[in-house]
């Protein structure tokens, strides 16, 4: 398969035919300290490097975007994903979304939004804004596993799209910009989880 | 020895379908146990006993709030509602997050006579899971001293 071609960066010189993808880190942001240690899991069992915090400050304050350098001392991994809550007092995961997005470091972190509340403008805002994916509480395995094979496979045609110059541009459209050209009349016949299965499809069409 | 393994592996199994039987438990909860395995036995333990003690906070925090007729904080109420409704629905503890949608719509109302009441069910409930599922903790530690291993258990 196309991806499994991609996904084989460093073959293992013993003749071993396993194929080892690098670890995606990922920055979990929520209040609830059981929701934390729940994603928290669900990222380790999905071979995920994952650090938590409570707020959206922290997470700025981690990613050094709150006008202070960083936490230097923690920031040891670059970040490739963050999953955040919608509704935290203080920044909520929108507007954390947006920060994220109006950064030019880091706009190009995929985010994915959380929420137990199942509201269509809610989703709609969120992807606009730039959102990944937005996920249903409470979050199961099934989930994490999808979103973690969804920016593997970003990941996976960025390292191609690299190597392509004239496909590059259209390979940048496609990932970084869901909300401009894509019609969201089908939202309202799907339920989140599966209709955003029928979005990361449209957005890969080189595989 | 196997046949005391084999009893309490059976025992732990019934009980368990009947905590999902009586509506204590969702399918959260059999997610969560998807989770744990040899290298992390107790992370159920762990995760359900962080809930049961942000039942207790927010409980306290929700009684000052409803205590003085004259005064509640209705927004207070709310959010604490909110946020127990949210961690009863990420550990699958069914009984609770059922109080806490009743819980919303008094606090919606602001019928403070409905919120005490429903936080006295609140407080019950919690209370209740947290014994039962103490007692399923003690049976999974009985298998694992008899040198068994627990059982996958599926609930339809």
């Amino acid at each position: 398969m196309a991806v499994g071609e991609v996904m084989r960066m460093e073959v293992p010189t013993g003749g071993d035919l396993t194929v080892s993808s690098p670890d995606l880190h990922v920055l979990a942001v929520d209040d609830s300290i059981v929701d934390r240690k729940v994603i928290e899991r669900l990222l380790r069992i999905s071979s995920c490097k994952v650090t938590t915090v409570e707020s959206g400050t922290r997470a700025l304050q981690y990613l050094g975007l709150d006008g202070n350098t960083g936490d230097s001392d923690l920031k040891d991994l670059k970040v490739n994903l963050i999953v955040t809550d919608y509704s935290m007092p203080g920044l909520t995961g929108y507007d954390l979304l947006k920060k994220i997005k109006e950064s030019s470091t880091f706009r190009e972190i995929p985010v994915v939004i959380m929420s137990s509340e199942n509201i269509l403008t809610r989703i709609e805002q969120c992807l606009k804004e730039g959102a990944e994916d937005f996920l249903l509480k409470p979050v199961k395995l099934a989930d994490v596993k999808r979103i973690k094979q969804l920016i593997m496979r970003n990941e996976a045609e960025d390292h191609r799209t690299l190597s392509h110059s004239n496909k590059r541009k259209l390979g940048e459209d496609v990932d970084t910009s869901p909300s401009s050209s894509h019609d969201y009349s089908s939202v309202k016949d799907f339920p989140s989880s599966k209709r955003m299965k029928s979005e990361s499809d449209i957005f890969s069409p080189f595989i | 020895m196997n046949t005391v393994v084999a009893k309490l592996q059976r025992q732990f199994q019934d009980y368990l379908v009947s905590l999902y039987q009586q509506g204590f438990l969702d399918n959260q909860f059999t997610e969560l146990r998807k989770l744990q395995d040899e290298g992390t036995p107790d992370f159920v333990a762990e995760v359900v006993s962080l809930f049961f003690d942000d039942c207790s906070k927010l409980i306290n925090s929700m009684s000052r709030s409803l205590e003085r007729p004259e005064n509640v904080d209705f927004k207070q109420v709310d959010s604490g509602v909110h946020q127990l409704k949210g961690s009863s629905s990420s550990v699958g503890a069914r009984r609770v997050k059922n109080v806490c949608i009743s819980f919303k719509e008094c606090c919606d109302v602001q019928n403070r006579e409905g919120c005490l009441r429903c936080l006295q069910q609140v407080d019950y409930e919690y209370k209740m899971l947290k014994t039962k599922l103490q007692d399923l903790f003690n049976l999974e530690q009985q298998i694992v001293q008899a040198g068994g291993a627990i059982p996958q258990v599926n609930i339809n």
